[in-house]
């Protein structure tokens, strides 16, 4: 068993060993060497962060079903969604670059707000998340490939091509990724892993707690003794 | 710590877990160590670093040649027919009135792409050398590509709205060329390379360490 010095953080960009210091909210600590963010306390971070996932995970829906836009041109009309264009995409045979949009647009945001959800759902509710170690690494690997802000970027460039040629209609989808877009980047600025680990650590202690409980007390609901 | 030497986590012998920032001891014997919180492999470093990322590095520069020459996106109508590379894409869009959106291209696909793959030569050299020069310029350069890396997708998704776009038979069609495929597998790859990359690598030269994996 490996023994854990308290209170002790490197950082991750130049490995210095430092002390933890206690942070308002709203604060963030740095590396003293090299300026990196070594951790941050976001103000109310888990309910915040909640809020803006259950928000931007129904705007990311709407951006998908319906389409972004559509172009008329003599009698000619055209409208896509996004998952329309990666498939036409596919059809015309570029099949790389139809993975790799597929991946970044559509199922790396999605895989990060399904597990921010499936991670902060139980713990607003006071439970452990089941699998939560699977869910934070999860996050960590997936947040870097989600690029709906460059999508936005990219769709806003696409319409000022568009218009040199076309008439240019704008879909309920390309509102609904400028509101995602803002809405994601809410959720990066509440979510604070730190205050994540420290309330799972809490939840794994009192789940200890309860079990050595109820070792003395067998058959007894902690549950209702609570209530 | 405590007489003001700065002192790398690893030159203690403790790790510090990439996924849950848990600084915990090293076990004894050389066994692989599991963080005592998440249970994630620990690495002093990352693991052969250095190698992995020349590797997506170098693939990114052979890829960024048919990025640039070949064609980005053909785009046919009854009256006009024209094919694109990245670069005459962008100057075709400036002389065509849309400067702005034409530098924003300009940046995404031109810029940072090359900034990216100079910056990472740069961070890679210097570590081998185990230079001492301007540590803390140099992480913040590695925050900055691994910041703007993304951006350079702009065109990918650019060419992939267009292409599905318009399809309306004799009377406009835009296709996306094989220079999408390039420059999409440069973005990806670059984006490998700075990942793979380990900043620590920066900093254990002057605390005059060698740590390994």
């Amino acid at each position: 068993m490996a023994t854990e010095p308290v209170k002790l953080i490197a950082c991750h960009d130049c490995d210095l060993l430092q002390r933890e210091i206690d942070l308002k909210p709203g604060c963030t600590a740095t590396c003293r060497r090299c300026g990196s963010v070594l951790y941050r306390r976001a103000t109310d971070s888990i309910n915040r962060t909640l809020a803006f996932t259950v928000a931007a995970s129904v705007f990311f829906l709407i951006a998908n079903i319906f389409p972004i836009f559509a172009i008329r041109a003599q009698g000619d009309y055209s409208a896509i969604t996004l998952f329309e264009s990666v498939q036409s995409l596919w059809n015309q045979g570029m099949k790389p670059v139809s993975t790799v949009v597929f991946l970044t647009a559509m199922v790396a945001p999605a895989v990060e707000l399904a597990s921010m959800g499936y991670l902060l759902v139980p713990i607003k509710l006071g439970r452990l998340p089941r699998r939560y170690v699977f869910l934070m690494q999860t996050l960590r690997y997936v947040q870097p490939w989600g690029m709906i802000e460059v999508l936005m970027l990219g769709v806003l460039v696409s319409i000022v091509k568009l218009t040199q040629n076309f008439k240019v209609i704008p879909g309920v989808a390309l509102w609904s990724f400028g509101i995602l877009t803002l809405l994601l980047a809410a959720v990066a600025a509440c979510f604070s892993p730190r205050d994540v680990w420290e309330r799972l650590d809490e939840g794994e202690r009192a789940k200890n707690a309860a079990a050595s409980g109820r070792q003395l007390q067998p058959g007894e609901k902690t549950r209702a003794a609570h209530g | 710590m405590a007489d003001g030497k700065p002192t790398s986590a690893a030159g203690m012998g403790l790790y510090s877990c990439h996924v849950c920032s848990k600084v915990s001891r090293a076990p004894s014997f050389s066994r692989p160590a599991h963080c005592p919180r998440c249970g994630t492999l620990l690495h002093f470093r990352k693991p052969r670093s250095i190698a992995r990322c020349w590797a997506f590095l170098l693939a990114g520069y052979i890829l960024y040649i048919p990025a640039n020459v070949l064609t980005m996106m053909e785009t046919g109508s009854l009256i006009s027919y024209r094919k694109d590379t990245i670069i005459s894409g962008v100057i075709h869009l400036w002389n065509n009135g849309n400067k702005v959106i034409a530098l924003i291209v300009f940046i995404a696909s031109i810029t940072i792409p090359l900034l990216k793959l100079i910056s990472l030569t740069l961070l890679l050299v210097t570590v081998q050398r185990r230079s001492t020069w301007q540590p803390r310029q140099r992480t913040r350069l590695y925050r900055m590509v691994e910041l703007i890396g993304r951006w350079s997708m702009l065109d990918v998704y650019v060419v992939t709205l267009l292409a599905a776009l318009v399809q309306l038979g004799n009377m406009a069609v835009v296709k996306a060329g094989p220079a999408a495929v390039a420059f999409g597998a440069v973005v990806v790859l670059t984006m490998l390379a700075s990942m793979e990359f380990d900043p620590r690598l920066i900093w254990d030269p002057i605390q005059k360490e060698e740590v390994h994996d």
